[in-house]
């Protein structure tokens, strides 16, 4: 299937992860994934190895749209509330932003457990996503 | 020297019209004539074609070229802090003795959206396409991240805006006139849970400029009631960066090196601290960038007024309203005037200017000595100037 954008997360048997990079020297954690030079301002390192990023993580925050958001987002018809969380990925220190599958804001907490999956945009590419923490 | 701004409102024409009765506002205050000006410097728009992206050089042309030293700038919200600072250190640097700074938007109805086109190498592009995440998504997040970390309730933001929107109700350049009572904010239509319409700025049309100049040139002009910029600040985050920024999917990483002791936006404030030598404790007012009324709670920890997670308690006192010890957006905000990108951070010092020479009219804060103004603009632009007299 379509991904909406190449690069950034893989499917396969073992389930759904995002793709970042791990600088060899220091060991700095990017998503989405970086080429050129490591962003630790005090690390030299230019060897960022494309890493999968752990699938889970705790919720840092959450929010929703009710209302369709512009282009180039396509809106579903008719439009259901689109729940995002910001989630922080277990042992990277660092906070991913995605779209939440199967849960609205009612149902969500800060510090709730959630681990990736992925689903289709209204006009049918695949994006990561989060969901309820199996 | 002087300040000027257009009424913000949704006027529907162009741009340069606001910028330039702004200009000449600012000009008349300093009792000035145009042709004085060695150095004008336009903050730029990039929703309004090519003379937005060479707004300087726009607003020269049509007050007419003089041979003035010029530039032009874009840094998103902190377009005009930037304009400023421009300014500010070619006169300190003593390569002019007086500038002009102008910043003016017509903005679209609804969110601000991505520019056009296919541009999948844009993260501002593709944080709409793959997320839908419009700028209120993210003041969602801070929002409900405070209500986690502090506390915080939807009343407490509907008390920042029943604040702001009293201070508007009194700021004839205000887009917004009416005050508002919490019932109403609570009642608005959910936009970016937990945040409501009226939690969120608009956007607006509008223009502000001022007439900056060297100490020795404003009193060899016998202008009077001046106003010191003592410090303006544009910062960037110092990596790793912890706190989940517009347009960004992610955050920086923190599994190698340790977030830094301040935060971004408390940095911000702090290095314009640092540069006009005072502290919280000498502020007489502050305007803030109340994106959303959740923010503007943020910011009044991040500007140092309260520890982190009593902002809510500071503002249930009264001390941030109109008559208390350090009043917030006396303006009104964004709350009252809606964005207008490059005009913003300029807006803010016509309001500290103004404050401080005690013409702010039933608005005004008494007898003020210091005051700042925070910003922030997209892609890691932090801002904040402090003025004194
Ligand atoms: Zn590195």
């Amino acid at each position: 299937m379509t991904h909406a954008i190449e690069g950034w997360f893989a499917v396969d048997a073992d389930g759904v992860f995002l793709l970042g990079t791990r600088c060899a020297a220091c060991g700095t954690v990017c998503f989405p994934p970086r080429r050129g030079f490591c962003p630790n301002p005090r690390c030299e390192g230019e060897d960022l190895k494309l890493t999968r990023l752990p699938r889970r993580g705790r919720v840092w925050s959450y929010t929703n749209a009710c209302y369709p958001p512009p282009a180039p987002f396509v809106a579903a018809q008719p439009y259901e509330p689109v729940t995002l969380a910001a989630v922080e990925l277990d042992g990277a220190g660092i906070v991913v932003l995605g779209q939440v599958a199967g849960l609205t804001v009612d149902q969500l907490d800060v510090g709730m457990e959630l681990e990736l999956t992925s689903g289709p945009l209204a006009d049918g590419p695949l994006v990561w996503m989060w969901r309820r923490a199996s | 020297m002087g300040v000027g701004m257009h009424p913000w409102g949704k006027w529907g024409r162009p741009f340069l019209e606001y910028g330039v009765a702004a200009a000449r506002a600012a000009l008349r205050d300093a009792d000035i004539a145009w042709t004085d000006v060695q150095y004008v410097v336009g903050a730029d728009t990039i929703r309004n074609g090519y003379p937005g992206f060479v707004a300087g050089a726009s607003y020269a042309q049509a007050l007419g070229w003089t041979g003035a030293r010029i530039a032009s700038c874009y840094a998103a919200c902190a377009s005009g802090a930037q304009a400023l600072d421009i300014a500010r250190t070619r006169i300190l640097a003593g390569l002019c003795d007086v500038a002009l700074v102008v910043g003016a938007d017509s903005t679209p109805k609804g969110f601000f959206k991505p520019v056009g086109g296919d541009r999948p190498d844009d993260p501002d592009w593709l944080r709409f396409r793959l997320l839908g995440a419009a700028n209120p998504a993210y003041f969602g997040l801070y929002a409900r991240r405070r209500m986690a970390l502090y506390g915080s309730t939807p009343d407490d933001f509907a008390a920042v805006k029943v604040k702001n929107a009293r201070a508007g109700s009194l700021n004839p350049m205000a887009r917004y006139r009416k005050p508002v009572t919490a019932e109403e904010v609570l009642a608005s239509p959910m936009v970016a849970d937990p945040l409501r319409l009226m939690d969120i700025c608009a956007t607006s049309d509008g223009g502000a400029a001022v007439v900056l100049a060297s100490e020795s040139y404003a009193r060899r002009r016998g202008a009077r009631d001046l106003v010191f910029l003592s410090a303006v600040s544009t910062v960037t985050p110092t990596f790793p960066n912890t706190v989940l920024e517009l347009p960004n999917f992610a955050t920086d990483s923190s599994a190698a090196v340790p977030a830094p002791e301040r935060p971004f936006r408390a940095a911000i404030a702090y290095a314009a601290y640092e540069e006009a030598g005072v502290g919280p404790k000498d502020l007489s007012l502050a305007e803030v960038y109340d994106l959303s009324t959740a923010l503007e709670l943020d910011w009044m920890e991040d500007i140092g007024l309260c520890p982190p997670g009593e902002a809510d308690k500071l503002l249930r006192s009264g001390e941030t309203g109109l008559g208390g010890r350090v009043p917030i957006n006396p303006s009104g905000g964004l709350a009252s005037f809606g964005e207008a990108i490059p005009a913003q951070a300029i807006a803010q010092l016509c309001e500290l200017t103004t404050q401080l020479r005690g013409r702010a009219g039933p608005r005004q804060v008494p007898s003020p000595r210091t005051a700042l103004a925070a910003n922030q603009g997209l892609f890691g632009h932090g801002s904040a100037l402090i003025t004194t007299r």
